[in-house]
C-alpha cells in the first residue's frame, strides 16, 4: 500500500508541469467559461424563451455535456492515457522506474489510478463549474430562472455516469499507450474507435454498448431519454456503464500481465 | 550461497529469441570491491546489468545479491542497489533538483539529501535548470547522483564516464575510489575501455559474446601479461637450439626473431653472450611487456 501511495505521489509530482495534468483543469474552465460567457452576453436571446428553472438548467448543462460527451471526452482520455505513459517512454525511464525497490504491481496500479484520477478531476470540475457558473449567471442576470431548480443531484449523477462510462475507453487507450511508445498508433486506433462509437451509438445498433468508445454517447443518450419522464430518477448503472466498468477491470488486469511478461528495454 | 559476494551469478544464461546473449556466466563480485566489468560493445554487459536489476527475467536460483536470490527477494535486493544503466534516465521536463526530489519520493527518503547529492556531482549551480537542457556530461552526473541518493550498498554503473570530459572522468574515478575505500560500497562498473578502469578496479571480469573469459583480481590480470625477451638474430633455428639447452622457456619463434620468457636481467645477459659466443649474430635484444589493453584485445579476440 505504501508503494502504491508513493508511486501515486510521484506520478503527480512528475506530471504536474505537463499538459496532461493541466488539461484536466483548463479544459473544463475553458468550455464552461465560454458557455457561461455566451449565456451572459446573449441573455436576452435565452430569456426570450421563458424557460422554467429545470429546463434552463438542462439547456445550460447540456451545452457542456454535448460537446464533452461526444467528442472532447474521448480525445481527452486518449491524450491523457498517452501522456501518462509517454512520460516514461520519452525519457526512457521505464527501466529506472522498475529498478526501484517498489512492488511492480504498485507502480503499475499507481499509474493507472493516476489516469483515472485525472479523468475524475476533469469531470468533477465540469460538474462543479456548470453548477457554480449557473448561480453566478443568476446573480449577474437576475431575470434567469436558475434559482428555481437545484441541479446538484442531476449534475452529479450525469457526470458520475459519464465518468464510469469512460473507464472502458481509458483502459483500452492506457494499454495501447503502455505497449506502444509512439503517438500515432494509440491515437489512430482511438480515433477510428471514437468515430465507430459515435456512429454505432447514434444509429442505435443493438450491440453498440459492447464497443467501449460508444459507451459515453450511449450513457448520455439513455439518461436523456429517461429525463423526460422523471428527470432525477434515471439509472446510473445501465448496461453500457456496466460494460465500461467491466472493460476497465479486465483490461487493468490484462495490462499488468503484459507489463510483467514484457522485458524492460 | 556465499555471502562474501555482493553479486554472484551461477551459470547464468540469457537469450533474445534464438540469440544467446549471456552464456553460462558465473560472476563473483566480492563485497567492497570495485569490479571492472569489461567487454567490447555488444558483449552482453548491459544485458547482464539489466538481469541483475531484474529488468530482464532470469530463471530462478541463478542470481544472488548479497547472498539473496534475486527473483524471490526482488524488492529487498533492489533496496541495496543503485544503478545507472546506459543513457541516464531522467525526466527532461523536470529540473535536475526535481529529478532528485522525485527519486526521494519514490524511495521514501528525506529530501535534504538532494542538495548534498547536487554538490557531490557538481550540479548545484545547474540545479534549477531543466534536465533536458543539460549537456551529456551533466546528464551523466545527474544519473550518478540519482544512483547514489539512496546510499546503496551496491552500485551498478554502466559506462558511467560516457560523454564526460577528462576532468569529469577523473572525478568519477576518485568518487568510486572514495565510495569503495571509505564507505565500503561495492561497485560494479562496466566499460569497453580497460585503460579507463585499470586504475580504479580491484577486480576484473572480461566478457565477450556473452561468455566470461577472465575473472580475478587486477594483479592476476597483470600476471597474465608476463614480460618476454625478444631477440632478433640472423639464424633463429640455431639460436633456438642454443637457448633450449639453457632451459629457457621458448614462447614463440619467427623468421629472425625468438621470444623467450623474461626471468631477470642476469639471465638476459647470459643468453646474449651465449648466442654471440656460439656464432649467432644478435641484432637486438630487449624486453617487452604486453600492456593490459593489448592483453584485453588478445583475450576478447580469442573466442
Amino acid at each position: 500500500m505504501r508503494s502504491f501511495y508513493i508511486s501515486f505521489v510521484s506520478e503527480f509530482y512528475k506530471s504536474r508541469k505537463t499538459l496532461a495534468f493541466w488539461a484536466a483543469i483548463v479544459l473544463p474552465l475553458i468550455i464552461c467559461g465560454l458557455i457561461a460567457l455566451g449565456y451572459y452576453y446573449d441573455s436576452a436571446k435565452v430569456l426570450k424563451y421563458n424557460y422554467p428553472g429545470m429546463i434552463l438548467w438542462f439547456k445550460y448543462s447540456g451545452a457542456a455535456l454535448g460537446v464533452m460527451g461526444m467528442l472532447i471526452l474521448p480525445f481527452y482520455v486518449m491524450f491523457m492515457a498517452f501522456s501518462v505513459n509517454n512520460i516514461e517512454h520519452k525519457n526512457d525511464t521505464w527501466k529506472t522506474l522498475f529498478s526501484q525497490p517498489l512492488n511492480k504491481f504498485s507502480i503499475y496500479a499507481a499509474k493507472y489510478a493516476y489516469a483515472v484520477a485525472l479523468l475524475f478531476i476533469c469531470l468533477f470540475l465540469f460538474a462543479l463549474l456548470t453548477y457554480s457558473t449557473g448561480y453566478l449567471l443568476q446573480m449577474l442576470v437576475p431575470k434567469f430562472t436558475f434559482n428555481d431548480y437545484n441541479p446538484a443531484i442531476i449534475l452529479s449523477k450525469l457526470y458520475g455516469k459519464l465518468f464510469l462510462a469512460s473507464l472502458g475507453i481509458l483502459s483500452v487507450q492506457f494499454i495501447l499507450s503502455l505497449i506502444w511508445s509512439d503517438f500515432l498508433k494509440p491515437m489512430g486506433i482511438g480515433f477510428v474507435g471514437t468515430i465507430m462509437g459515435m456512429i454505432t451509438g447514434s444509429v442505435g445498433w443493438k450491440y453498440a454498448y459492447l464497443i467501449p468508445y460508444s459507451d459515453p454517447t450511449l450513457a448520455l443518450g439513455s439518461s436523456a431519454a429517461a429525463k423526460k419522464a422523471n428527470p432525477e430518477s434515471f439509472a446510473v448503472f445501465t448496461q453500457e456503464v456496466w460494460v465500461s466498468i467491466a472493460y476497465g477491470v479486465i483490461l487493468f488486469i490484462v495490462g499488468y500481465f503484459i507489463l510483467t511478461k514484457r522485458n524492460i528495454k | 550461497m556465499n555471502t562474501s559476494f555482493a553479486i554472484e551469478t551461477v551459470g547464468l544464461n540469457y537469450r533474445f529469441g534464438s540469440q544467446t546473449v549471456v552464456k553460462d556466466l558465473s560472476l563473483q563480485v566480492p563485497k567492497g570491491s570495485i569490479y571492472g566489468f569489461l567487454g567490447p560493445n555488444g558483449a552482453g554487459k548491459t544485458t547482464t546489468i539489466k538481469i541483475l536489476l531484474n529488468l530482464l527475467q532470469s530463471s530462478s536460483d541463478k542470481v544472488f545479491i548479497f547472498g539473496k536470490e534475486l527473483n524471490s527477494n526482488r524488492t529487498a535486493c533492489l533496496k541495496q542497489m543503485g544503478s545507472l544503466v546506459e543513457q541516464p534516465a531522467i525526466y527532461a521536463h523536470l529540473t535536475g533538483k526535481e529529478n532528485l526530489i522525485n527519486r526521494c519520493i519514490l524511495l521514501g527518503i528525506n529530501q535534504r539529501k538532494v542538495a548534498e547529492m547536487l554538490a557531490l556531482v557538481g550540479l548545484t549551480s545547474a540545479a534549477n535548470k531543466k534536465a533536458g537542457k543539460y549537456s551529456l556530461g551533466m546528464k551523466q552526473r545527474l544519473g550518478i547522483a540519482l544512483a547514489l541518493i539512496a546510499d546503496p550498498e551496491l552500485l551498478l554503473l554502466d559506462e558511467p564516464t560516457n560523454g564526460l570530459d577528462p576532468n569529469g572522468i577523473i572525478e568519477i574515478r576518485n568518487l568510486m575510489i572514495e565510495l569503495a575505500g571509505k564507505h565500503g560500497k561495492t561497485i560494479l562498473v562496466s566499460s569497453h575501455l580497460l585503460a579507463e578502469i585499470e586504475r580504479t578496479a580491484t577486480h576484473v571480469g572480461i566478457i565477450n559474446k556473452g561468455e566470461l573469459l577472465f575473472q580475478g583480481k587486477i594483479n592476476e590480470l597483470h600476471d597474465l601479461s608476463k614480460p618476454v625477451i625478444k631477440i632478433e638474430v640472423d639464424d633463429s633455428a640455431a639460436a633456438l637450439n642454443i637457448l633450449s639447452t639453457t632451459g629457457a622457456e621458448i614462447i614463440d619463434m619467427d623468421e629472425g626473431l625468438v621470444k623467450i620468457a623474461y626471468t631477470g636481467k642476469a639471465e638476459m645477459g647470459k643468453y646474449n653472450s651465449l648466442l654471440v659466443n656460439n656464432g649467432v649474430t644478435v641484432y637486438a635484444i630487449y624486453t617487452e611487456k604486453k600492456d593490459l589493453e593489448h592483453l584485453f584485445l588478445d583475450i576478447t579476440s580469442k573466442n
